[in-house]
Parts: structure tokens; sequence; C-alpha cells
């Protein structure tokens, strides 16, 4: 029983709630490094580790981190681990480090990483948690390498550097360059809205507040940049 | 002097776009960009906090952490810095200028996470600017980022009306329009070199 709770929490990150397709986190990391299929799979791995560890700590202390400061220590806890990953890349792999760049230190400032902390971690076991990671983070890692697949195939006429005889001499440069990361994105977010629509319509759970990365510091109730909603709201809680 | 510092500010500007080349702080040009005054309040914000940021953090490092040895803690200390500078700057603005609060007041909270601060400040460590490039530097990714959040708005209002294949509506017809004004400023590329040549 509790074994099926642990592989859904699992599956569910990696499917249903994807972290990218579905909830539409992260968008900067993955566009950034889907260029090719070498750096986004660093990039996944990177961010998962992170993620499985800032999840396993943060719901560790969800009893001592006080509610009103949560958010600054999620970001010290979270900057720990980026920072560590950072080193640890920098000593044994500095191929990867130097590939992935600025995008290695902002992984702090990762939707997902944060998002998950807010949504999960803080309120589920350490085990859950860290399943909820691994889950989560695959996810990452799978959208990532989905793009980066259609990106580079596509775009470069090659799979992880190596060439393919046929799509080599019909590539499409600028699915590699920048405005293909949006292009690519996309489609592939209008494709994931058709087979969800065709499967009888699983709709996005709206997070409202809770999955905010900035409802620590934030007064509105809901995200509606609205000026006049928000004066609304204003009044009444007034 | 000036001669370097143009390239600076153009390449912030243009060719290395935050947001349409790098894809830093997508999350605000995709949720913020609906109206053209909110593009404005938003980047508005976004120029000031980067600007404050970079001031505050380029001593913090050069005289801190490189001095002590303690250059790893990079991260940490500015993501920190930036957290408490827009907490900082929303109080102050509250106290005394009021009015502008109210116009940034929405925005602000939102910047902390904003990966394209992040991504400035780590900037001048990544390419060794001196405080005086680090600032042009920083304002040229703010001009950037509101150009681009300015231009797509513009874009953006005429996507509310056009019929959309239901699969396509909200974002990915906002990103494949996206793509469009990137696909524009890769038009930009090299434009600095040679406008320099030619001065």
């Amino acid at each position: 029983m509790s074994n099926n709770k642990k592989l859904s929490i699992l599956l569910s990150g990696i499917i249903a709630e994807n972290p990218v397709l579905v909830l539409v986190l992260g968008t900067c990391p993955t566009l950034g490094m889907s260029a090719d299929v070498i750096s986004a799979l660093s990039m996944g791995i990177a961010a998962t580790i992170v993620l499985i560890c800032s999840n396993a700590v943060i719901s560790a202390l969800r009893k001592v981190i006080p509610d009103t400061v949560r958010v600054p220590c999620y970001i010290v806890i979270i900057a720990g681990f980026v920072t560590a990953v950072q080193m640890l890349l920098q000593a044994y792999l500095p191929s990867v480090y130097d590939m992935l760049g600025t995008y290695l230190a902002l992984i702090v400032v990762n939707c997902i990483i944060l998002g998950r902390a807010e949504m999960f971690a803080r309120k589920n076991p350490v085990l859950d948690s860290v399943f909820d990671g691994i889950g989560m983070g695959l996810g990452f890692l799978v959208a990532l390498v989905c793009m980066a697949t259609i990106r580079e195939v596509f775009g470069a006429g090659s799979f992880a550097g190596i060439a393919i005889p046929f799509l080599e001499n019909f590539k499409i440069p600028i699915l590699v360059a920048a405005p293909g990361g949006y292009l690519v994105f996309g489609l592939v977010i209008a494709v994931m809205n058709k087979l969800r629509a065709k499967s009888g319509g699983v709709k996005r759970k709206s997070f409202e507040c809770e999955g905010c990365p900035v409802a620590g510091n934030c007064s509105r109730t809901s995200c509606d940049y609205d000026g006049v909603k928000i004066k609304k709201e204003r009044k009444k809680n007034a | 002097m000036l001669k370097e510092l143009i390239p600076i500010l153009m390449a912030g500007i243009l060719v290395e776009n935050f947001v349409l080349q790098k894809f830093l702080g997508i999350c605000p040009f995709l949720g913020v960009s609906k109206k053209i005054n909110q593009a404005l309040g938003m980047s508005v914000a976004v120029i000031f906090v980067m600007l404050f940021a970079t001031a505050v953090t380029w001593p913090i490092y050069s005289y801190v952490l490189v001095p002590l040895k303690i250059g790893f803690l990079q991260i940490i200390v500015f993501i920190l810095v930036i957290a408490a500078l827009v907490q900082f700057v929303e109080i102050m603005l509250k106290r005394f200028i009021p009015s502008l609060f109210k116009a940034l007041g929405v925005y602000l909270p939102l910047i902390t996470t904003n990966c394209a601060v992040l991504g400035v400040v780590n900037q001048f460590v990544d390419k060794g600017h001196n405080f005086i490039e680090a600032m042009v530097a920083s304002l040229g990714v703010g001009l950037g980022f509101m150009l681009a959040m300015v231009l797509f708005s513009g874009v953006r209002s005429r996507i509310e009306n056009a019929p959309v294949p239901k699969a396509f509506k909200n974002l990915p017809v906002t990103l494949i329009a996206a793509a469009i004004v990137a696909m524009s400023f890769n038009g930009f590329d090299k434009i600095v070199e040679n406008l320099l040549a030619l001065v």
C-alpha cells in the first residue's frame, strides 16, 4: 500500500504533473539548455540532484523552520546544494561545468525546486519528499531531453553529437538558435494540450498561491496582475 | 573609455538580449506582458533592482568575498543580497515615494526569483567587469529586458483577439510569437562591432 503511494508520487512527477510541460515551471533552463542532448542531460541531472537533496533537507527541517521566514531559509538550503554541485562539477567534470555556465548557478532560482519545497516538501515526510524529488527531477529531465532531441535532430542533424546520415544534409539551424527554443517549446506544449484534451481533459491543477515561490512576501491571494482586481481584493481585506 | 562602454551597453540591449537570446527572465516575460503599461511597470522595477543589486553586490564580491577567498559563497551571498534588497526597496518606496510604490509594488516581490537579476550579478564575475562596466552592463540588460517586454506586449495584444486553434490557446501561441520576436533579434548579431567600425 505504502509502496504504491510512493510509486504514484514518483510517476505523477514524470507524467501527470510534469513540472515543465504541465505545471510550466522552470522555463528558463528548459529553453536555455535544450539546444543539444548532452547539455540537456547534464542540466537535468544537476537539477535533479539539487531537488532531491533540498527536498530531503527541507522536509527534515519542516518542523524547525518558522513559517514566516521559510522562503529565505529554503533559498539558503537550495543555494548551498547548488554551490556544492557547482564545486563538484568544477573539480571532476570541468567540461560539463563550462557547458552549463551561468545556468548552473541559476538552478537556485529554478521555480521547480522552490515550488516543490513550497508545495510538497514542507508538508510531507522525508521519504515521500525524496520520491517527489526523484519524480519531479526525472520529469524535468525527460521534458528537457525531449526538447533537446527535437531541436538537435532537426536543427543540427545529430543526436548527442553523433551525426545522423540523412538529416545531416537537411538541418534547420534556426531550431538550435534561440528562437527555436521558443518555437519547439510552444509546439511541444500544444501537443501535450491536444493529448490531454483527448484523454478526457485532465485539467491543469490550479495551485494559486500555494506553489508560488514568492507567496511568502506577497500579500495577494491570486496571481492576477490586473490592477483593478488587486485593488478590489485589497479593499476587501482592509 | 566610452568606446569600451558602448559595446557593453548595446550588447545587453540587442545582441545578448537576456530574454530573447539567453532565456533569462522568461517568467515575467510571459506572465506580465499582456498589457503595455504592466510590461513597462515590470521593466522599470527590474531595471531599478538590477542597478541596485549590481551596485551592492560588486563591492561585496570585490572587497569581501575575494580578499577573504570565499568566492565560492557567491551564489548564496548574491541571492540573499537580492532578496534583502527587494524587501528593502519595497519598504523604502512605501515609506518615501508612495506613488512609485503603487506603480511598482505589485512587481517587486516577483523580482526576487527573477533569474535575470541573478544572471546580471553573476555576469560581472564571469566577465571580470570593473564597477563602471558592471553598472553599464546591468543597465544594458535592463533596457534590453524593457525593449523585449514592450515589443512583446504589442505583439500579444494582437494575439488576444486572433482565432487560435484550441490546442494552441494561451501559452503555446504566446511562445511561438516569442519565437518570431526572438528571430527578429537574431538580425542584431554582430551589429555592435559593425557600428563601431563605422565610427
